[in-house]
Protein backbone atom coordinates (compact mmCIF):
# COMPACT_ATOMS: atom_id res chain seq x y z
CA UNK A 1 0.00 0.00 0.00
CA UNK A 2 2.67 2.66 -0.53
CA UNK A 3 2.04 5.90 -2.68
CA UNK A 4 3.37 4.91 -5.84
CA UNK A 5 0.76 2.17 -6.31
CA UNK A 6 -2.20 4.85 -5.74
CA UNK A 7 -0.20 6.98 -8.24
CA UNK A 8 -0.52 4.69 -10.79
CA UNK A 9 -4.28 3.78 -10.33
CA UNK A 10 -4.49 7.30 -10.68
CA UNK A 11 -2.31 7.90 -13.44
CA UNK A 12 -4.12 4.52 -15.40
CA UNK A 13 -7.41 5.72 -14.37
CA UNK A 14 -7.17 9.25 -16.28
CA UNK A 15 -6.09 7.26 -19.48
CA UNK A 16 -8.90 4.89 -19.30
CA UNK A 17 -11.18 7.83 -18.61
CA UNK A 18 -10.01 9.79 -21.31
CA UNK A 19 -9.91 6.81 -24.05
CA UNK A 20 -13.45 6.43 -23.14
CA UNK A 21 -14.56 10.15 -23.64
CA UNK A 22 -12.47 10.13 -26.78
CA UNK A 23 -14.60 7.11 -28.15
CA UNK A 24 -17.59 9.67 -26.95
CA UNK A 25 -16.07 12.51 -28.83
CA UNK A 26 -14.77 11.25 -32.04
CA UNK A 27 -17.01 8.05 -32.80
CA UNK A 28 -20.34 8.87 -30.74
CA UNK A 29 -19.92 5.35 -28.54
CA UNK A 30 -19.89 3.66 -25.19
CA UNK A 31 -16.44 1.90 -24.15
CA UNK A 32 -18.27 -0.88 -22.64
CA UNK A 33 -15.62 -3.29 -23.41
CA UNK A 34 -18.18 -6.56 -23.04
CA UNK A 35 -20.18 -4.94 -25.28
CA UNK A 36 -17.54 -4.00 -27.86
CA UNK A 37 -16.70 -7.78 -27.81
CA UNK A 38 -20.33 -8.94 -27.82
CA UNK A 39 -20.91 -6.86 -31.10
CA UNK A 40 -17.36 -7.43 -32.85
CA UNK A 41 -17.99 -11.12 -32.52
CA UNK A 42 -22.05 -11.57 -32.95
CA UNK A 43 -22.81 -9.06 -34.43
CA UNK A 44 -26.08 -9.76 -37.10
CA UNK A 45 -23.83 -7.89 -39.45
CA UNK A 46 -21.63 -11.23 -39.70
CA UNK A 47 -24.16 -14.22 -38.88
CA UNK A 48 -26.17 -12.86 -42.11
CA UNK A 49 -25.08 -12.34 -45.19
CA UNK A 50 -23.23 -8.99 -46.31
CA UNK A 51 -25.78 -8.40 -49.04
CA UNK A 52 -28.52 -8.21 -46.60
CA UNK A 53 -27.09 -5.24 -44.73
CA UNK A 54 -29.94 -3.67 -43.70
CA UNK A 55 -29.33 0.02 -44.97
CA UNK A 56 -32.06 1.47 -43.65
CA UNK A 57 -31.40 1.15 -40.09
CA UNK A 58 -30.25 4.66 -39.06
CA UNK A 59 -28.02 2.54 -36.42
CA UNK A 60 -26.14 0.97 -39.20
CA UNK A 61 -23.43 3.34 -39.85
CA UNK A 62 -20.71 1.08 -39.86
CA UNK A 63 -18.88 0.71 -43.31
CA UNK A 64 -20.18 -2.65 -44.86
CA UNK A 65 -16.37 -3.46 -45.68
CA UNK A 66 -13.53 -4.54 -43.57
CA UNK A 67 -13.73 -5.00 -40.10
CA UNK A 68 -15.88 -3.13 -37.78
CA UNK A 69 -14.63 -0.58 -35.08
CA UNK A 70 -15.11 -2.42 -32.78
CA UNK A 71 -12.44 -5.06 -33.90
CA UNK A 72 -10.41 -1.74 -34.40
CA UNK A 73 -10.92 -1.11 -30.26
CA UNK A 74 -9.87 -4.77 -29.53
CA UNK A 75 -6.89 -4.63 -31.88
CA UNK A 76 -5.32 -1.52 -29.53
CA UNK A 77 -6.56 -3.45 -26.69
CA UNK A 78 -4.37 -6.61 -27.62
CA UNK A 79 -1.62 -4.25 -28.65
CA UNK A 80 -1.14 -2.75 -25.45
CA UNK A 81 -0.88 -6.59 -23.74
CA UNK A 82 1.40 -7.40 -26.48
CA UNK A 83 3.84 -4.69 -25.79
CA UNK A 84 3.75 -5.20 -22.22
CA UNK A 85 4.13 -8.99 -22.80
CA UNK A 86 7.76 -7.98 -24.68
CA UNK A 87 9.02 -4.83 -22.58
CA UNK A 88 7.71 -6.36 -18.65
CA UNK A 89 11.51 -8.41 -17.76
CA UNK A 90 13.18 -5.39 -19.39
CA UNK A 91 11.01 -2.73 -16.87
CA UNK A 92 10.93 -5.42 -13.82
CA UNK A 93 6.98 -4.68 -14.25
CA UNK A 94 5.41 -7.64 -12.34
CA UNK A 95 3.78 -10.88 -14.27
CA UNK A 96 -0.11 -11.64 -14.29
CA UNK A 97 -0.79 -15.04 -12.36
CA UNK A 98 -4.32 -16.07 -13.91
CA UNK A 99 -3.73 -19.91 -11.60
CA UNK A 100 -4.78 -18.73 -8.41
CA UNK A 101 -8.38 -20.16 -8.63
CA UNK A 102 -8.82 -23.84 -9.94
CA UNK A 103 -10.09 -24.42 -13.78
CA UNK A 104 -13.78 -25.38 -12.93
CA UNK A 105 -13.81 -21.59 -11.07
CA UNK A 106 -12.15 -20.06 -13.94
CA UNK A 107 -14.96 -21.77 -16.53
CA UNK A 108 -17.79 -20.86 -13.81
CA UNK A 109 -15.94 -17.08 -13.31
CA UNK A 110 -15.70 -16.61 -16.92
CA UNK A 111 -19.49 -18.20 -18.17
CA UNK A 112 -20.77 -15.62 -14.97
CA UNK A 113 -18.60 -12.86 -16.20
CA UNK A 114 -20.17 -12.89 -19.77
CA UNK A 115 -23.51 -14.35 -19.14
CA UNK A 116 -23.95 -11.41 -16.02
CA UNK A 117 -22.40 -8.29 -18.64
CA UNK A 118 -25.07 -9.98 -21.38
CA UNK A 119 -27.78 -9.70 -19.40
CA UNK A 120 -26.85 -6.20 -17.59
CA UNK A 121 -25.68 -4.94 -20.40
CA UNK A 122 -22.42 -3.43 -19.44
CA UNK A 123 -19.23 -4.21 -17.39
CA UNK A 124 -16.90 -2.09 -15.08
CA UNK A 125 -16.22 0.43 -18.17
CA UNK A 126 -19.56 0.89 -19.87
CA UNK A 127 -21.79 0.74 -16.67
CA UNK A 128 -18.87 1.98 -14.16
CA UNK A 129 -17.64 4.74 -16.27
CA UNK A 130 -19.40 5.81 -18.78
CA UNK A 131 -22.83 5.19 -17.15
CA UNK A 132 -21.86 6.82 -14.12
CA UNK A 133 -20.32 9.26 -15.96
CA UNK A 134 -23.72 10.29 -17.85
CA UNK A 135 -25.20 9.77 -14.28
CA UNK A 136 -26.96 7.30 -15.79
CA UNK A 137 -29.38 5.41 -13.29
CA UNK A 138 -29.44 2.19 -14.18
CA UNK A 139 -25.61 2.21 -14.56
CA UNK A 140 -25.30 3.76 -10.72
CA UNK A 141 -27.36 1.09 -9.42
CA UNK A 142 -25.73 -1.98 -11.49
CA UNK A 143 -22.18 -0.69 -10.48
CA UNK A 144 -23.27 -0.19 -6.89
CA UNK A 145 -24.52 -4.52 -7.09
CA UNK A 146 -21.76 -5.57 -9.14
CA UNK A 147 -18.81 -3.89 -6.79
CA UNK A 148 -20.91 -5.25 -3.56
CA UNK A 149 -21.44 -8.63 -4.72
CA UNK A 150 -17.63 -8.90 -6.01
CA UNK A 151 -16.77 -7.88 -2.79
CA UNK A 152 -18.70 -10.71 -0.95
CA UNK A 153 -17.78 -13.34 -3.22
CA UNK A 154 -14.09 -12.09 -3.21
CA UNK A 155 -14.49 -12.50 0.79
CA UNK A 156 -15.96 -16.05 0.74
CA UNK A 157 -13.83 -17.30 -2.37
CA UNK A 158 -10.58 -15.95 -1.14
CA UNK B 1 -16.63 10.77 -48.28
CA UNK B 2 -18.29 8.07 -46.53
CA UNK B 3 -15.59 6.08 -47.01
CA UNK B 4 -12.82 8.51 -45.15
CA UNK B 5 -15.20 8.85 -41.65
CA UNK B 6 -15.35 5.27 -41.74
CA UNK B 7 -11.52 5.28 -41.58
CA UNK B 8 -11.43 8.13 -38.91
CA UNK B 9 -13.84 6.07 -36.81
CA UNK B 10 -11.66 2.82 -36.91
CA UNK B 11 -8.32 5.06 -36.99
CA UNK B 12 -10.10 6.50 -33.44
CA UNK B 13 -11.10 3.36 -32.26
CA UNK B 14 -7.64 2.14 -32.73
CA UNK B 15 -5.99 4.85 -30.99
CA UNK B 16 -8.63 4.66 -27.63
CA UNK B 17 -8.12 0.87 -27.45
CA UNK B 18 -4.31 1.44 -27.22
CA UNK B 19 -5.09 4.54 -24.47
CA UNK B 20 -7.54 1.95 -23.01
CA UNK B 21 -5.71 -1.05 -22.62
CA UNK B 22 -2.35 1.27 -21.47
CA UNK B 23 -5.03 2.62 -18.59
CA UNK B 24 -5.76 -1.17 -17.38
CA UNK B 25 -2.05 -1.76 -17.56
CA UNK B 26 -0.61 1.20 -15.80
CA UNK B 27 -3.38 0.89 -13.16
CA UNK B 28 -3.41 -2.46 -12.08
CA UNK B 29 -6.45 -3.27 -12.86
CA UNK B 30 -4.85 -5.84 -15.61
CA UNK B 31 -3.47 -7.91 -12.36
CA UNK B 32 -6.32 -10.64 -10.83
CA UNK B 33 -4.21 -10.93 -7.54
CA UNK B 34 -4.54 -6.76 -7.50
CA UNK B 35 -7.78 -6.81 -7.88
CA UNK B 36 -8.86 -9.52 -5.65
CA UNK B 37 -7.01 -8.05 -3.08
CA UNK B 38 -8.59 -4.50 -3.85
CA UNK B 39 -12.70 -7.04 -4.00
CA UNK B 40 -11.31 -8.76 -0.58
CA UNK B 41 -12.28 -6.47 1.86
CA UNK B 42 -11.99 -8.97 4.67
CA UNK B 43 -8.45 -7.74 4.36
CA UNK B 44 -9.24 -4.71 6.38
CA UNK B 45 -8.83 -6.91 9.24
CA UNK B 46 -5.06 -7.78 8.99
CA UNK B 47 -3.78 -4.64 7.17
CA UNK B 48 -3.24 -6.11 3.94
CA UNK B 49 -6.07 -4.74 1.74
CA UNK B 50 -5.53 -2.69 -1.67
CA UNK B 51 -7.32 0.10 -1.55
CA UNK B 52 -5.61 1.63 -4.78
CA UNK B 53 -7.80 0.12 -7.31
CA UNK B 54 -10.62 2.84 -6.05
CA UNK B 55 -8.52 5.22 -7.39
CA UNK B 56 -8.75 4.28 -10.73
CA UNK B 57 -12.59 4.68 -10.84
CA UNK B 58 -12.15 8.06 -9.70
CA UNK B 59 -9.40 9.62 -11.97
CA UNK B 60 -11.38 7.85 -14.67
CA UNK B 61 -14.97 9.22 -13.84
CA UNK B 62 -12.88 13.13 -13.21
CA UNK B 63 -12.20 12.90 -16.34
CA UNK B 64 -15.12 11.26 -18.38
CA UNK B 65 -18.10 13.31 -16.21
CA UNK B 66 -16.14 16.91 -16.98
CA UNK B 67 -15.26 16.13 -20.52
CA UNK B 68 -18.98 14.34 -20.67
CA UNK B 69 -21.05 17.78 -19.64
CA UNK B 70 -18.40 20.19 -20.82
CA UNK B 71 -18.29 19.05 -24.49
CA UNK B 72 -20.67 16.49 -25.47
CA UNK B 73 -24.10 16.40 -23.81
CA UNK B 74 -23.96 20.56 -25.19
CA UNK B 75 -23.19 19.41 -28.86
CA UNK B 76 -26.35 16.81 -27.95
CA UNK B 77 -28.38 19.22 -26.90
CA UNK B 78 -27.54 21.53 -29.80
CA UNK B 79 -28.19 18.29 -32.48
CA UNK B 80 -24.30 17.80 -32.96
CA UNK B 81 -23.03 15.11 -34.52
CA UNK B 82 -19.74 13.32 -32.95
CA UNK B 83 -16.30 14.03 -35.00
CA UNK B 84 -16.63 11.31 -37.08
CA UNK B 85 -20.30 9.68 -37.19
CA UNK B 86 -23.68 11.29 -37.75
CA UNK B 87 -24.90 10.30 -34.68
CA UNK B 88 -24.40 9.82 -30.18
CA UNK B 89 -25.32 6.20 -29.74
CA UNK B 90 -26.51 6.43 -26.23
CA UNK B 91 -28.60 3.53 -24.47
CA UNK B 92 -32.20 4.16 -24.87
CA UNK B 93 -33.08 2.45 -22.03
CA UNK B 94 -33.46 4.69 -18.89
CA UNK B 95 -35.68 2.71 -16.14
CA UNK B 96 -34.02 -0.27 -14.21
CA UNK B 97 -35.48 -3.58 -14.73
CA UNK B 98 -34.55 -7.22 -13.15
CA UNK B 99 -32.87 -8.33 -16.30
CA UNK B 100 -30.32 -5.46 -15.10
CA UNK B 101 -30.23 -6.62 -11.66
CA UNK B 102 -30.08 -10.09 -12.61
CA UNK B 103 -27.54 -9.46 -15.05
CA UNK B 104 -25.18 -7.08 -12.51
CA UNK B 105 -25.61 -9.74 -9.41
CA UNK B 106 -24.17 -12.41 -11.88
CA UNK B 107 -21.10 -10.50 -13.34
CA UNK B 108 -20.51 -9.80 -9.47
CA UNK B 109 -20.18 -12.85 -8.45
CA UNK B 110 -18.08 -14.22 -11.73
CA UNK B 111 -16.07 -11.12 -10.99
CA UNK B 112 -15.11 -11.61 -7.26
CA UNK B 113 -14.53 -15.46 -8.43
CA UNK B 114 -11.30 -14.92 -10.36
CA UNK B 115 -10.93 -10.98 -10.32
CA UNK B 116 -11.19 -10.53 -14.30
CA UNK B 117 -13.74 -8.08 -15.84
CA UNK B 118 -13.87 -7.95 -19.72
CA UNK B 119 -11.14 -5.49 -20.60
CA UNK B 120 -8.06 -6.83 -18.81
CA UNK B 121 -9.42 -10.57 -20.10
CA UNK B 122 -8.90 -9.18 -23.42
CA UNK B 123 -5.65 -6.81 -22.40
CA UNK B 124 -3.89 -9.99 -21.30
CA UNK B 125 -4.57 -11.95 -24.18
CA UNK B 126 -1.01 -11.41 -25.00
CA UNK B 127 -0.09 -13.62 -22.12
CA UNK B 128 -0.97 -16.58 -24.29
CA UNK B 129 -2.05 -18.19 -20.31
CA UNK B 130 -3.88 -21.15 -21.06
CA UNK B 131 -6.05 -20.52 -17.96
CA UNK B 132 -6.72 -16.63 -19.50
CA UNK B 133 -7.87 -18.11 -22.25
CA UNK B 134 -10.14 -20.54 -20.96
CA UNK B 135 -11.97 -17.98 -18.64
CA UNK B 136 -12.17 -15.64 -22.41
CA UNK B 137 -13.82 -18.99 -24.23
CA UNK B 138 -16.22 -19.35 -21.03
CA UNK B 139 -16.56 -15.64 -21.30
CA UNK B 140 -17.53 -15.49 -24.90
CA UNK B 141 -19.86 -18.59 -24.15
CA UNK B 142 -21.41 -16.50 -21.59
CA UNK B 143 -22.22 -13.27 -23.88
CA UNK B 144 -23.90 -15.47 -27.05
CA UNK B 145 -26.21 -16.79 -24.66
CA UNK B 146 -27.00 -13.46 -23.13
CA UNK B 147 -27.59 -12.49 -26.37
CA UNK B 148 -29.66 -15.46 -27.46
CA UNK B 149 -31.86 -14.84 -24.04
CA UNK B 150 -32.22 -11.26 -24.64
CA UNK B 151 -32.96 -11.96 -28.51
CA UNK B 152 -35.71 -14.29 -27.04
CA UNK B 153 -37.27 -12.14 -24.72
CA UNK B 154 -37.30 -9.54 -27.39
CA UNK B 155 -39.49 -12.31 -29.76
CA UNK B 156 -41.57 -12.74 -26.80
CA UNK B 157 -42.83 -8.89 -26.43
CA UNK B 158 -43.39 -8.85 -29.94
CA UNK B 159 -45.95 -11.78 -30.35
CA UNK B 160 -47.41 -10.62 -27.48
Amino acid sequence: MDLSSFAAAFGGGILIGLSAILLMIFNGRIAGISGIVSSAIFSDRKLTDKKFTDKKSSDNTDDETGPSWQWFFITGLVLTGVIYALVYEQLGLPVFEFDSVSRPMLLIGGLLVGLGCSLGRGCTSGHGICGIGRLSLRSIVATCLFIAVAACTAVFTH
Amino acid sequence: MMKASSMKRKASALLCGVLFGTGLLVSGLADPAKVIGFLDVSRISNGSWDPSLMVVMTGALAVYMSLFYLVVKPRIGTNQAPVCDVKYHLPEKKTLDSQLIFGAALFGLGWGMVGICPGPAIVNLATLDINLGLFVVAMLFGLYIGKLLKSAQLDLVKVS
